[in-house]
């Protein structure tokens, strides 16, 4: 038996009471005309297409540049909701960065049987050649996309932890400024955190990361494979927020292990580089020989301590959906306390009893790879035909290690402007949390994907979902 | 500091979106002749057109009839074509969104609204429907360069203005070089009484006709026509403002790399050159021959700036 789905804003299921903090947005709702609604979100898509944002589905060659569904109704999260989100996410990235130091250096929580050797040692994701590496001042994850999912009033949980290269972060930023250009009057009847400062605070944790011995003024740019990526966009942006070099590999080149890049008066050191490249691709010398992405000798200007990679390669470890299934017990080894955010409970198949209990009731159950990303390769049980589960049953059972499986949450869902008219769709969340030698920093709000099609519990842009801003009100005095 | 590449790709998109104007200009200028005046030029116009922009040859292997039905589509939106205004946009928008952060939105804005306009447009079903989006691309032309002037003073903007004024002389001069050669049959000699209508054209593609008549009373002569489109810096699109122009954007860029080498000589020779030149020396010498020069010479400035900055 499911749990019934919480409809966010409202207090009970037939969504007649607001809760306090959604008031003044219920009420906003209630007197928007729907046509102008609809005006006013055919009017942010334009200017988005406009804009150029727009991402590329794989394999989707007539869509190359599409753009992600915007939709014009917010979520909203109180001050005290955030301030608790704000607390648990903290202690949960400094748990990461304290893993990625332990396994690639001391491995104490190997020794310490927290976790299974070969779990660790074994996944492809693991990069032996970064054993006995410190990267510098020991940061390892400088960006973080935590996806949560919220079940309840009081249930949030992480379902995926993102320490690569993490994206989205931009639509955070330009669904506000539609939103605020759109609906001026929202944000007058209440105080909504700003998200703004998020590209000073990304180029600040960047160039406080830069090595220790660079110079006063470290040269930061950001690594992007190009722009036919999907996520090119974002690079750019994200470049021209900050201020600082957007480049491609064949404007980099090492030379005495320091990394250099090609400019009009001649070569110039670059510091700190935040790469959009994943780890198989950063350098051939020493990851995939055919990478035409990479930069050639990068990881020796790494190693040699004269270049900081954000994220560090060999973070992928710590986002592992295996390894994800210990994460309460990672958070509490480093942290010495309890994890305040929970996990979504996960059966490791790579278990006997676990796989057998996942085998007898694929139908309930979500079953993901565990290096899949993007909804791809994933099996949701009770929308899932027969054949598509026999499949899956019959994958389990051949690499068991690949799979594991989590209950079919019951996911929020949150008023939507849809073809019928408003209608609550799931939702998820995810914010970007930033490391330094600083400490943790995240600006109060993310990135609310929702899934447009009614009842669809998939959220990916790549698979037909959209995105919301989400509001984080400043103060919750007044609120009745 | 400026990456080689985005110089590159910001040379290159100014000439690309300089390129699509013209082709743009031209289009327009040929409809006009072919079909709006007293006397409908044919396909003699469609023909020098194509040879203007260095086209016939691609357009013959299609083996279709040379008139605007079939010629002005293949100008317009033909995706074979590298040097239709559609292939264009699309090379300036790849270049764009290759620099997006060394362009202003506006510009962006720009670029990307002439590229959907054509890409979106299809090809028109009429002379209006043609003439209505060329108009587009022409008036994206324009915001395109006024949202590069009003650009940070950076050498972004300079690489954009200098591709345009590279671009631009090579077009006018070639316009100049064919239609000089359709108009003058072979026994006429210059400065005899030419085909109003053509002329008239020459100067439409290069939006002038008002200018000219502002600058010379004495009606439409070639002698006048290649002085105004060679010699005067009144006229934004003469060879002398070009090379001027892309003098002044290496200038600009030399002020921010304390850089001065080959294209910078080169640049500011050609312009001393223009400076003391004569329209009848260069009629005396053969026009033809002048500009097959001038086209060589700008080719070696384009070479010069790709050495210079690195574009690759």
């Amino acid at each position: 038996m499911r749990d019934p789905v919480f409809i966010e804003f409202f207090d009970d299921v037939e969504r007649s009471i607001p809760r306090a903090e959604c008031a003044a947005l219920v009420d906003w709702l209630n007197t928007a005309p729907i046509e102008t609604l609809r005006m006013r979100q055919n009017a942010a898509e334009q200017a988005f297409r406009q804009l150029g944002i727009t991402f590329a589905v794989y394999g989707d060659e007539d869509a190359r540049e599409r753009i992600i569904p915007f939709d014009i109704i917010p979520r909203l999260f109180s001050a005290a909701e955030w301030a608790r989100l704000e607390q648990g996410l903290d202690q949960r990235v400094r748990a990461i960065n304290a893993f990625l130091n332990d396994i690639y250096g001391e491995q104490r929580i190997i020794k310490a049987g927290i976790i299974p050797h070969d779990l660790v040692f074994s996944n492809p994701q693991y990069r032996s050649e970064l054993v006995g590496m410190r990267p510098p001042h020991d940061i390892w994850a400088h960006i973080a996309g935590i996806d949560m999912v919220r079940t309840g009033a009081d249930g949030f949980s992480v379902l995926e932890d993102n320490v690569r290269t993490p994206s989205g972060v931009s639509y955070m930023l330009e669904n506000r400024e539609a939103m605020i250009r759109l609906c001026p009057e929202l944000f007058r009847q209440m105080r909504v955190a700003t998200v703004d400062g998020y590209p000073d605070l990304l180029h600040a944790m960047m160039r406080i990361s830069a090595p220790p011995a660079a110079r006063d003024n470290p040269v930061c740019v950001i690594l992007t494979p190009g722009q036919y990526n999907s996520a090119y966009y974002e690079h750019s942006f994200l470049a021209d927020s900050i201020g600082i070099e957007l480049v491609e590999a064949a404007d980099l080149l090492v030379e005495d292990d320091k990394v250099w890049m090609r400019s009009i008066t001649g070569l110039v050191q670059v510091d700190v580089i935040y790469r959009r490249i994943d780890d198989d691709y950063l350098d051939p010398e020493v990851f995939r020989p055919d990478s035409m992405l990479g930069v050639p000798g990068l990881m020796r200007a790494f190693r040699a301590g004269n270049v900081t990679l954000v994220n560090a390669p060999g973070t992928g470890i710590a986002d592992d959906k295996a390894i994800y299934s210990y994460m309460p017990e990672i958070v509490s080894f480093y942290s010495g306390s309890e994890a305040l955010l929970p996990i979504v409970q996960t059966w490791r198949c790579r278990e006997p009893d676990a796989c057998q209990y996942v085998l007898d009731h694929i139908e309930d159950l979500v079953v993901k790879l565990v290096d899949g990303s993007g909804g791809y390769g994933m099996l949701i049980g009770p929308l899932a035909t027969k054949a598509e589960c026999a499949q899956f049953r019959a994958a389990i059972r051949a690499q068991p290690e690949k799979y594991i499986a989590q209950p079919t949450l019951a996911l929020s869902a949150v008023p939507t402007l849809t073809d019928a008219g408003i209608a609550p769709r799931h939702v998820d969340f995810r914010p970007f949390v930033l490391s330094s030698p600083d400490g943790v920093a995240m600006v109060p709000g993310g990135l609310t994907r929702v899934a447009l099609k009614q009842g669809s519990l998939v959220v990916n842009s790549s698979q037909g979902g959209g995105t919301k801003d989400t509001f984080v009100l400043m103060r919750d005095e007044g609120i009745a | 500091m400026m990456l080689s590449r985005t110089a590159a790709s910001l040379y290159w998109l100014g000439r690309y979106a300089e390129r699509a104007d013209f082709s743009a200009r031209l289009i327009e200028a040929t409809v006009r002749l072919d079909a709006l005046s007293t006397r409908p030029a044919g396909s003699a116009a469609w023909a020098s057109a194509l040879n203007v922009i260095d086209a016939g040859e691609a357009f013959a292997a299609l083996g279709k009839h040379v008139e605007q039905r079939h010629v002005a589509p293949f100008l317009l939106c033909s995706p074979d074509h590298p040097g239709s205004i559609w292939r264009c946009l699309e090379a300036a928008r790849t270049n764009a969104r290759a620099v997006r952060m060394a362009l202003s939105r506006e510009s962006w804005s720009a670029i990307n609204n002439a590229w959907l306009r054509v890409s979106t447009g299809g090809v028109p079903k009429d002379g209006a429907g043609l003439l209505a989006l060329l108009e587009g691309v022409h008036s994206s032309a324009l915001s395109l360069t006024g949202a590069i002037e009003r650009m940070l003073k950076h050498p972004s903007s300079m690489f954009m203005r200098l591709g345009g004024a590279i671009e631009r002389v090579d077009n006018t001069a070639r316009l100049l070089d064919v239609k000089y050669h359709i108009l003058l049959p072979e026994e006429e000699v210059v400065g005899g009484v030419l085909d109003r209508d053509q002329w008239t054209t020459i100067l439409q593609t290069v939006s002038a006709v008002n200018a000219y008549r502002f600058l010379y009373s004495g009606g439409l002569n070639a002698r006048n026509v290649i002085e105004f489109l060679v010699l005067r810096p009144e006229l934004p699109r003469s060879l002398i403002a070009g090379a001027q122009e892309a003098l002044e954007q290496l200038q600009h860029i030399a002020e921010v790399t304390h850089n001065f080498s080959a294209a910078d000589s080169l640049a500011m020779t050609r312009l001393a050159v223009l400076r003391r030149l004569k329209v009848d020396a260069i009629i005396g010498e053969g026009l033809h021959e002048y500009l097959e020069d001038f086209i060589e010479q700008n080719a070696a400035l384009d070479q010069a700036i790709s050495t210079q900055f690195r574009f690759f």
